[in-house]
């Protein structure tokens, strides 16, 4: 196990480097160099942030020095401050010599939106499972179909179509939910239950939407993992040791057909990570997503790499957390015998 | 079979479950921010204090000094937090703010602003005329990173001779002055001058004098102002001003139907079409309209061949239909345009008329400039090239409506023009800054000082500045310069008639139109001057009430 | 050899997708008006019987603007698919087919590709180039080649010792005659499903890039920009969104629908039942 997770660790930094590419590379494709695309309309105020850009990130010395003081930041986690929001910290708080705290974007919009993604991921595991093993055992029946069509119909749907039509619903032709935002009027004031409800009920209709979306994938994934499973040998004998088939369902196959689960997931975590930057402008909910297209419409470079780099480094660390638990829990993994 | 009830039953509960949770255990907030929907909003009630009002934004300040964050989100928050030395009244003529007097020297080159006396910061520090001072050495350091220095850089003296004084002078009389002290919001010094202002956290925490002070800013989702109790104008009589955050339009149209905001901006349709249509709205929500402070044009690229030739100007602009622009795309909503003025005001001239729609006069321009159709392929051609460009606009609904009403215009005159649509950064930074442009679909704003020097002036076309349609006229140059130093009114009027007529006979931009803001503003605030003066619906903010019946019931657990 | 009667959703998706390419071929045929027409006196009209899924706010006929924007979108799909299938299957053969050093260099660059949010990189490269009709294509077929090139390398990695690849290396063939005339062919069904399937992302995609103001710029009409234009309207005037709507979740639907079916049809698993 330890020279798994040793060899594991040691992938990661290929992986670093082919990031600190990425994302070098995306700072240059604008074209000249990124200070003449600017959204001013100033020309002082421009030429003085184009100087501080340049200086920020060297752009006057040659590629390879600039590459490498790129990666010397990101070793770092410094990715300065922003040129868009009045010099807040792209990454983590800062403090000032009078002592104020000036908190990071990033870290103010990034659980923001892992809790809604996290959510509306465990929205898409209670509904997709049984959808998903309903699916296997009635394999090409009336119930697989119309749960086939079902999903098939909440990933086809464009979200904030969707979006829009159950805001006014729920909002404005009845009262239900709020709309929009996170907090309700005077949520400072409430208690602390009452602050939960609110927050839950402003993210009821963002994290189903999100989770309508994301049910095609794990459900049809446990669909046809049952499937592979209950045709394997074992189940058979399972089957002709006249085990009851509850048991042979849910004792075993389902087991086994949920293992893989692990790795979607930790495929998904780039969204999770990155949020939904639709959804986030229709729901007005400050998040990654949004973060990160004001950024890239403002041209506000350092936003953009932080982004894009943090939210590289975390997936990286979730994938490397689900492998581990993936060889964990499937002991032909950990012993090497597949990989 | 029991497998399926099993499943069902998991789906069941899971459902049951997360409804239960969210509904009833939080029902008893449903209704918190509510009034009754059903109220009556006919009624009149004695103007009372109290009530919030919420409005939303689509973008987020990045900090509320004013000079330094330059967007607009910004400069209407800050607004309501920071005072200038004077103001506009609700007919547009100047008054003081925190002035009570001012004079103009003899020679015109010095005004002595005497501050009114007692004025007190919302910290309690006392407002003198050394923070005036601190804020003029702010906004002209070189290095405050700020687009509006220049006005101010041309003050050669500025003093604070006592407490309650502030003279400033400029090297020649300087027309705009008094203009440019309503516009500078002025800033405390004693929590400011040990501070590099382009970075400083007062931005995001500002303490200032006008009517409201910051409580609380959320990021991205809210800011919220309340009373100031040391407000140099008087209290205003609303508690507090909540700003919501919402990016998208339609997001903030569903949050106004539902009374979840109090106002926002409409859009022609939603204006004319959607509110005539729905008087469930109605009831509820008032409308408002003002002749808007910006107008709509269509701006040659001068350096560019064959706009270069004024008598391809004027035939464009004579191909052009500003009538049908203004119905079709304001639904009527608008006013045509001479000059470069707010029509009514004193600097727009009556006697100017827009280029009116003549097809044939434009193709005898045309014809005079050499454009013909020789080829027969219903393009008009000079030398072998068809005549053909691209009009480029940045992302709004409404510019890009103009923009195919006037390619269809075009197309029968025979000139084909492409449409090109960009997204704002881009647009500035790739076309507008290097002019690399054909023809532009813009808006400038209508000031309310004549001085448009940066604007057309022939030595403001650097990169990156205002006249990037190289508008150059010397005629005009000599006016500009005129305006700047020419302090009586009836004087300075003439210099700008003049002016706007030049610049109409040169046509170097097509005047589209000046569209109306559209407003709608919850019934249950009163005390909202309709029609709209000159200064528009927002004048009096201070004196709109919310009565005690209509406010928004507030929790209150703690 | 596919009994296609059990795959009755598939058809199903077969048929709508026909349906609409069909639709899209002869769209000057039926448009009863030109898509760009402006008519400032029909504004906002709804359904009728002149204009039968109503104007916009423009007076153009929704119906023509559906009917061209259908050949916009579907080519966002086609091409960007395209482009990202090519690359897939270029750079997943000389993983699967050559191994060693190449196969890891190439699988850590799909690793790192993966671990970048997609809509993010997506965002990004549009805004900097400027949002066009190609620059989208281009950018969602760069962006998305990461499936095809696991899919492709599998496969290959599963064929490379299979008998008839073995006997036709012995028999001297080249390397690029092993892999385009043996192991691509049969490689090819998980190809035209994932490809299949990225023609539905694609078409989101646009459509998503559309409500961000950067798809498919006016006055050329998508699927995505006519719902956006409609999405203001959404309680009043209904008709603006609802077409579009539909018809992205409709054609989204058929493409997903067929390549899962096919997916079906070819896994052996389906077969034993």
């Amino acid at each position: 196990m330890l020279a798994y997770l040793l060899k594991r660790f040691l992938w990661m930094i290929p992986l670093l480097i082919g990031i600190s590419l990425i994302s070098f590379f995306i700072m240059h494709l604008a074209p000249g160099d990124i200070t003449t695309s600017e959204a001013s309309f100033n020309p002082k105020a421009s030429e003085e942030s184009r100087q501080k850009l340049r200086a920020l990130y060297n752009l006057d010395k040659p590629v390879i020095v600039q590459y490498s003081l790129w990666v010397k930041r990101m070793a770092t986690l410094d990715f300065g401050t922003s040129f868009a929001s009045h010099q807040r910290p792209v990454f983590w708080q800062t403090k000032d010599k009078d002592g104020n705290i000036t908190l990071g974007m990033i870290q103010e919009a990034l659980p923001i939106t892992l809790l809604i993604n996290v959510l509306s991921l465990i929205l898409i595991i209670i509904v997709a499972l049984p959808l998903g093993v309903i699916s296997a055992l009635k394999q090409n029946q009336l119930a697989d179909r119309s749960i086939t069509l079902f999903v098939f119909i909440g990933f086809a749907i464009p979200g904030f179509w969707l979006a829009l039509m159950l805001m006014y619903w729920t909002g404005v032709q009845h009262t239900w939910l709020p709309i929009s935002g996170l907090e309700s009027m005077g949520h400072e004031n409430m208690s602390w239950l009452n602050q939960t409800c609110d927050t839950l009920k402003h993210l009821l209709l963002p994290v189903s939407i999100s989770g309508l979306t994301g049910l095609a994938g794990i459900s049809l994934f446990v669909r046809n993992g049952m499937l592979d499973v209950l045709h394997q040998d074992y189940i058979t004998t399972a089957r002709s040791k006249g085990l009851n088939e509850t048991r042979v369902i849910y004792g075993h196959a389902l087991r086994n057909a949920l293992l893989p689960l692990i790795t979607i997931f930790g495929l998904s975590i780039p969204g999770l990570i990155g949020g939904s930057v639709i959804a986030e402008s229709i729901f007005a909910i400050p998040g990654m997503g949004k973060l990160f297209y004001d950024a890239v419409l403002m041209r506000d470079f350092p936003v953009i790499m932080g982004i894009l780099t943090i939210g590289a480094l975390l997936t990286m660390i979730g994938n490397l957390i689900a492998d581990v638990a993936y060889a964990w829990a499937d002991p032909r993994v950990r012993r090497g015998v597949i990989k | 079979m029991l497998i399926n009830i099993y499943h069902s039953k998991i789906i069941k509960h899971g459902l049951t479950f997360l409804l239960l949770l969210l509904i009833t255990s939080c029902g008893d907030l449903s209704s918190s921010a509510q009034t009754n929907n059903t109220a009556n909003y006919s009624k009149n009630y004695p103007a009372s204090n109290g009530g919030m009002l919420i409005d939303a934004m689509t973008g987020e300040p990045s900090g509320l000094i004013a000079m330094i964050a330059g967007e607009s989100a910004a400069s209407a928050i800050a607004g309501n937090i920071f005072n200038s030395l004077l103001k506009y009244d609700k007919n547009l003529d100047l008054i003081g703010e925190l002035a009570q007097s001012w004079e103009i020297s003899t020679d015109q080159k010095t005004i002595t602003f005497h501050l009114k006396p007692q004025l007190k910061w919302a910290d309690n520090q006392p407002l003198t005329s050394e923070d005036v001072l601190f804020t003029w050495q702010k906004v002209t350091d070189e290095k405050t990173r700020t687009p509006y220095g220049s006005d101010f850089k041309l003050v050669v003296k500025a003093e604070a001779p006592d407490a309650n004084t502030f003279r400033v002078t400029y090297a020649v009389p300087y027309a705009p002055a008094l203009d440019t002290w309503a516009g500078l919001h002025i800033l405390p010094k004693h929590l400011l001058k040990d501070q590099d202002i382009n970075t400083t956290a007062f931005a995001r925490n500002p303490i200032g004098s006008h009517y409201y002070k910051l409580e609380r800013w959320k990021n991205g989702q809210y800011l919220k102002l309340t009373r100031n109790p040391n407000a140099t104008q008087g209290q205003a009589k609303i508690d507090g001003l909540l700003s919501r955050i919402i990016p998208d339009k339609a997001s903030q149209f569903l949050e106004l139907s539902a009374d979840n905001i109090d106002s926002m901006g409409l859009n022609p349709i939603q204006y004319a079409r959607i509110f005539p249509a729905r008087p469930d709205l109605n009831k509820n929500i008032a409308l408002y309209k003002e002749l808007g402070n910006s107008y709509t044009y269509m701006g040659f690229n001068l350096k560019r061949k064959p706009f270069d030739d004024i008598r391809v100007r004027q035939a464009i602009n004579y191909a052009i239909d500003k009538q049908e622009i203004i119905d079709g795309v304001l639904l009527g909503l608008g006013e045509p345009v001479a000059s470069p003025y707010k029509p009514g005001t004193r600097w727009s001239n009556p006697e100017l008329k827009p280029y009116p729609y003549d097809p044939k006069k434009a193709k005898a321009l045309l014809k005079e400039a050499g454009y013909e159709d020789h080829d027969g392929d219903g393009i008009l051609d000079k030398d072998g090239k068809p005549f053909s460009f691209e009009i480029l606009t940045n992302q709004n609904k409404e510019r890009e409506m103009t923009g195919v009403l006037i390619q269809r215009r075009l197309k029968e005159i025979g000139i084909n023009a492409n449409i090109r649509v960009l997204e704002w950064a881009s647009f500035l930074g790739r076309f507008i800054k290097p002019k690399e442009f054909d023809v532009v679909v813009l808006g400038w704003s209508l000031s309310l000082d004549p001085d448009q020097y940066s604007i057309w002036h022939s030595s403001q076309q650097a990169p990156g500045q205002f006249n990037f349609i190289s508008y150059n006229n010397p005629q005009a140059d000599k006016l500009l310069e005129a305006g700047r130093i020419e302090l009586n009114p009836e004087k300075r009027m003439k210099i700008y008639h003049e002016f706007s007529k030049i610049l109409l006979n040169d046509s170097p931009v097509v005047y589209l139109s000046a569209g109306y803001g559209l407003s709608a503003i919850h019934k249950r605030v009163r005390g909202i001057s309709n029609p709209a003066p000159p200064a528009g619906v927002g004048h009096n903010t201070y004196e709109w009430y919310i009565p005690k019946i209509y406010a928004r019931t507030e929790i209150n657990e703690q | 050899m596919i009994n296609i009667r059990r795959y009755p959703l598939a058809i199903i998706g077969f048929i709508i997708i026909a349906s609409i390419l069909l639709l899209a071929l002869i769209a000057p045929l039926i448009a009863p008006y030109d898509p760009n027409a402006i008519n400032v006196k029909a504004i906002l009209l709804s359904p009728n019987n002149s204009h039968f899924m109503g104007t916009d706010g423009l007076g153009r006929d929704v119906f023509s603007r559906m009917l061209y924007g259908s050949r916009i979108s579907l080519m966002v799909g086609f091409v960007a698919v395209g482009i990202a299938t090519v690359i897939g299957i270029i750079l997943g053969a000389i993983a699967g087919f050559y191994r060693g050093w190449i196969d890891t260099l190439i699988m850590r660059l799909v690793d790192v590709m993966l671990s970048i949010p997609t809509f993010f990189l997506i965002l990004a490269v549009i805004a900097f180039l400027t949002p066009s009709i190609w620059n989208i294509m281009i950018v969602i077929g760069l962006t998305s080649w990461m499936g095809v090139t696991r899919l492709v390398r599998a496969e290959f990695l599963s064929l490379r010792h299979r008998e008839f690849v073995l006997a036709a290396q012995a028999l001297g063939a080249k390397d690029m005659r092993l892999i385009f005339t043996h192991l691509l062919p049969n490689s090819l069904t998980p190809i035209i499903v994932s490809s299949i399937l990225g023609i539905a992302s694609a078409v989101l995609v646009e459509s998503g890039l559309s409500f961000l103001g950067l798809g498919v710029q006016a006055p050329q009409a998508s699927w995505g920009n006519i719902l956006t234009d409609g999405k203001e309207y959404i309680q009043f005037a209904w008709w603006l969104s609802l077409f579009p709507g539909l018809a992205i979740l409709i054609t989204v639907l058929g493409y997903n629908l067929l390549g899962d079916g096919l997916r079906d049809a070819y896994n052996p698993r389906s077969s034993k039942n």
